[in-house]
């Protein structure tokens, strides 16, 4: 058993696991976070995106003693005070999603990708969340969502109020 | 009250956000695999590695003993040696269907098949002693060309069957007395200087549903009633296939389905994990649970198409088609599925498509292998007709060096024909070809890509460019039950739906569609606020679970609408009636002088009315009703349509293929579909792209690839290559209506649409880009190097095989442009 002290949506943990446990199964398992999903074993789809530090990471490929010492945002802590994020909010507003199963890490990406790139252009975007795979949307409204979350968070935009920034960010 | 009713804003048509979002976008959904419960156990399944192999022994021994084993299991160990899988539809009455087995016991008959069960504490645990279960196997050869299986003297995959032809289904419109004869046709044709005759074979390759979340089941045995909850499109027809299949009754299981990471046909199935994690858990006395790796999914769940389609069309020189045969060879698998076998059935209807043809004969023989089983896979059938014949129409365009848009001008049923009759005794109800087609047309400008397809061929540019075109109808909705019992279906195609009026006004609307990401939550309430007159937000849908919802149908074959829609609106019709018996009773009216209006029963010629939310707290208060009703306003309904719905639409593709590197790139695609009377466009909408995406896909990048030991080489995300992002253009998607007259609603399905017309499409465009060079097909996925070797053929030009155990379809990575490297995946 090897001990990870990680501060998960706001709260902090101290928790003895398993070396080989990954941070997924330890955010689902451990601390019941099941917003955070799985949907392959190779690192491919990303359902599993979570912010770690404020970079976005799938947490099938980080194990839960790599991510001692850091700050995770997942899905479930990016809404704050009650108030939906940018891009959770585009989702809904440009119907970019379906059965919902990618749509945790699709935000996660797209949050990171926003934080590297305000303003991207659908090439950017669509290069930019290319590590995680949907099969219910055709990605388009998806691509609609990233861009309409930009522009929602453009400064003095009007469109919401500024996002909190995710745990650990700049 | 209001005496004039002012007619609020329709929900009917409006573009509303969708309610299941809320909770999908925080993170606060309840998948399967994410159901935990206090000492629940997990169990894995030791899968056998060999395609064909006699299982010579099982050593559980040190898999026992491992760290938190509660139990490892065989067959025998679970007393269900004896217990087959159904399969729901027997297409003939002599069709061999072997028993599939829930575990193999003596032979394994594809690889990924589940050989013993491990159940332990942990799922780690139960993964590690797994590793740990000894199978000897004496291997067998594999059975794994399927048209190969269906000669005689093959080797066989079940012997005590005598052969690998589970069926051979035919529909001959000369026996049916709906057409001609068609070989007639074709004798004629082949005679007469006047007609042609084009033959071709195309493969539909097999591909797999790629649902993004993996399978999961969690059984508890605990309590009165034992509770099942699985990632399933299917609960309802999974309780009742579990109490054929367990012999547990079917009032002692409840089955739910929560949220469900999509399905697209692949969750349609009853699979051998459910009845083995149910198994245990009662074995156990405890609660269990199963997930699925992604390996284990695209492995062992059903995989779809995989059809092998031998074609003849005949037709006059000026261009009017006169008779088409088919044959087709349907790759099975080990076994045969829930409804695999009718899958080739339900395309049977649809070859002809939009086109007057007046001979028609097809003919299916269906096999098996020693692979995967094969079964529903979105579309399902009606995908693989629809490129057969959208392929042949652009084929016999070129014998007869004809546009092939106005060729099938030529052929297809004009507006004003409707209702049609087909050669198949289909009756379509409504349809414009000429309405979507034209409108596409102006969107593509299809007359300047011609032209610049021409400047391109006469200047001999490296990237050469294609028009693809598809112009096609479905069938779907399914659906009349009588129907469904002609082709021998194991089950109706009703729906059910009952709405209960709560005290306080607000509406429980129960469905037995089982939504996993079509958004039925947001589409039934609209309706239901329309007929009932309430607000959007007051209306709940309840869904997936047979003690809520205890009667249904479930959810495939873009039916959840046209069916599961229809029967809510009846069961809103009754509401209705029961509200105005009340409300002309507390009015001291006379019931035919009550109006009732944007939920307001008003007297006629009078300023007195009631809202439908105080009638539904009259009927609860129950101090003053009529004395010949109850005091009620609940109502079911049953709705069993009296036809199938038929969309189509009109979809061009313009494909750019570089003719140095066979590299594809979809630069342009337009459709305009007629999916009837559209509830929500931003669903359909949805519904269009991501079908588009699965159709594309198909075309482009996937392919499930065997060895020739049988192992699936491509079991992973890695290699087996869904689209991402990245590999996908943004489309122009629009529609147009005419609305269906087999429904009050006027509605038409929508969920399949994209996927059964795009592929071929693609694959239009493609051939049409490298036609002038001799290409003549291409077969999917249209790989970069399947394109490159094909024109490398037609020049004349040798190229080295690539072994078939290394070929993988080396697509969906569309960043990867030799032209700009700086897009490749990091």
């Amino acid at each position: 058993m090897a001990q990870v002290r990680v501060t998960v949506d706001g709260v902090n943990y101290a928790d003895d696991v398993e070396p080989r446990m990954l941070l997924v199964q330890y955010l689902r398992e451990r601390l019941g976070k099941t917003g955070t999903l799985i949907g392959c074993d190779t690192s491919n789809c990303g359902a599993c995106t979570v912010s770690l530090n404020g970079q976005s990471v799938k947490s099938c490929s980080v194990l839960a003693v790599q991510a001692d010492g850091t700050e995770v945002t997942t899905i479930e802590g990016l809404a704050r005070d009650g108030q939906l994020h940018p891009v959770q909010s585009a989702f809904n507003e440009c119907h970019g999603l379906q059965c919902g199963y990618c749509t945790p890490g699709m935000i996660m990406a797209a949050v990171d990708l926003l934080g590297d790139n305000p303003d991207p252009d659908e090439h950017e975007v669509r290069e930019g969340i290319e590590g995680n795979l949907c099969r219910c949307t055709g990605y388009q409204n998806i691509v609609r969502s990233v861009q309409r979350a930009a522009q929602m968070m453009k400064p003095g935009s009007g469109v919401t109020s500024e996002p909190a920034p995710v745990a650990g960010g700049n | 009250m209001t005496t004039t009713a002012e007619p609020t804003t329709l929900e009917f048509g409006k573009a509303r956000t969708r309610k299941e979002d809320a909770r999908l976008i925080t993170g606060r959904s309840r998948y399967t695999d994410s159901i935990t419960l206090p000492g629940m156990l997990h169990l894995v399944v030791v899968r056998s590695p060999l395609a064909h192999a006699t299982i010579t022994g099982v050593d559980k021994s040190a898999a026992e003993k491992a760290p938190g084993v509660f139990g490892v299991y065989t067959a025998a160990d679970l007393g269900a040696e004896g217990i087959g899988l159904p399969c729901a539809w027997p297409i003939t009455p002599d069709q061999k269907a072997p028993p599939r087995p829930l575990l193999a016991s003596t032979t394994v008959s594809f690889a990924g098949e589940g050989v013993a069960v491990v159940v332990a504490r942990t799922a780690g645990e139960a993964k590690d002693a797994a590793e740990l279960v000894e199978v000897d196997y004496d291997p067998l050869d594999p059975i794994l060309d399927m048209e190969a299986a269906a000669q005689d003297g093959a080797a066989l995959v079940h012997p005590d069957l005598g052969t690998n032809v589970s069926a051979t289904w035919v529909f001959d419109s000369a026996a049916a007395g709906t057409g001609d004869d068609v070989a007639a046709a074709i004798s004629a044709a082949e005679a007469d200087a006047d007609s042609v005759v084009v033959r071709r074979r195309f493969r539909q390759q097999r591909l797999i549903p790629a649902f993004m979340e993996p399978r999961s089941v969690v059984v508890d045995p605990n309590g009165e009633q034992v509770t099942m909850w699985s990632s399933t499109q299917v609960p309802h027809i999974l309780r009742t296939m579990t109490t054929v299949t367990t012999g547990i009754p079917e009032s002692k299981l409840r089955v739910i389905a929560p949220d469900v990471g999509g399905g697209f046909g692949g969750k349609i199935g009853v699979v051998p994990e459910e009845m083995l994690t149910l198994l245990v858990a009662q074995k156990l006395h405890k609660p269990v649970k199963w997930t699925e790796t992604r390996s284990e999914s695209l492995l062992a769940a059903h995989h779809g198409r995989d059809q092998i389609q031998d074609l003849t069309i005949t037709a006059k020189k000026d261009g009017t088609v006169t008779g088409l045969d088919v044959h087709l060879y349907a790759d099975m698998g080990a076994y045969l599925g829930l409804v695999g076998p009718g899958v080739p059935v339900l395309g049977a209807f649809m070859f002809n498509a939009i086109y007057k043809i007046p001979a028609y004969k097809f003919t299916c023989t269906n096999v098996f292998t020693n692979k995967t089983l094969t079964d529903a896979y979105r579309g399902a059938g009606r995908p693989e007709a629809t490129f057969a014949i959208e392929r042949l129409m652009d084929e016999l365009a070129v014998e007869l060096g004809r546009d092939p848009l106005e060729l099938r001008k030529q052929n297809w049923i004009s507006h004003e024909e409707f209702p049609y009759t087909t050669v198949c005794g289909l009756t379509y109800d409504s349809g414009n070809y000429e309405q979507a087609t034209d409108r596409a047309v102006e969107l593509f400008d299809y007359a300047g890509l011609r032209r610049e397809q021409e400047e391109r061929r006469r200047n001999g540019d490296k990237v050469q460019l294609g028009i693809g075109i598809s112009t096609f109808t479905e069938m779907c909705g399914l659906a009349p039950s009588r129907v469904l019992g002609s082709l021998a279906y194991g089950a109706g195609g009703w729906e059910a739906a009952s709405i209960r009026m709560l005290a306080t006004g607000k509406v429980e609307v129960i469905t037995g569609a089982s939504g996993h990401g079509q958004g039925h939550e947001t589409a039934f309430s609209q309706i239901v606020a329309d007929q009932l007159g309430v607000p959007f937000e007051d209306v709940e849908v309840l869904h997936g679970d047979t003690q809520i919802s205890p009667k249904g149908l479930d959810t495939y074959g873009s039916r959840s609408l046209v069916v599961g829609g229809i029967a809510i609106v009846k069961a809103a019709e009754k509401v209705v009636a029961k509200a105005k018996k009340i409300a002309a009773h507390l009015l001291e009216a006379s019931e035919d002088d009550i109006e009732f209006n944007a939920g307001q029963f008003t007297v006629k010629g009078t300023g007195q009315g009631k809202a439908i939310q105080e009638i539904a707290f009259a009927a609860f208060m129950a101090h003053d009703y009529p004395e010949d009703m109850e005091p009620s306003l609940d109502s079911d309904a049953v709705y069993d349509p009296e036809n199938f719905s038929f969309p189509h639409g009109t979809h061009l593709a313009a494909m750019e293929v570089d003719t140095e590197t066979g590299r594809v790139t979809l630069r342009h695609y337009v459709c305009v579909d007629d999916v009837g009377n559209v509830v929500n466009p931003l669903i359909v909408e949805g519904q269009v792209h991501g079908g588009l995406a699965q159709g594309i896909a198909q075309a482009l990048f996937e392919e499930a690839n065997y060895d020739d030991q049988g192992t699936l080489v491509n079991g992973t995300f890695v290699d087996y290559t869904l689209p991402s992002a990245a590999d996908l253009p943004s489309f122009t998607t629009e529609h147009v209506s005419t609305p269906a007259t087999s429904n009050p609603l006027g509605v038409k399905g929508v969920g399949e649409a994209g996927t059964i017309a795009s592929t071929p499409a693609i694959v239009n465009g493609v051939i049409d880009a490298l036609r002038h060079l001799g290409v003549k097909n291409v077969e999917m996925p249209c790989t970069s190097q399947r394109v490159w070797r094909a024109i490398q053929d037609a020049r004349g030009t040798a190229t080295q095989e690539t072994p078939v155990d290394t070929h993988s379809p080396g697509a969906g990575l569309g960043s990867i442009d030799p032209n700009n490297p700086q897009g490749e995946i990091q």
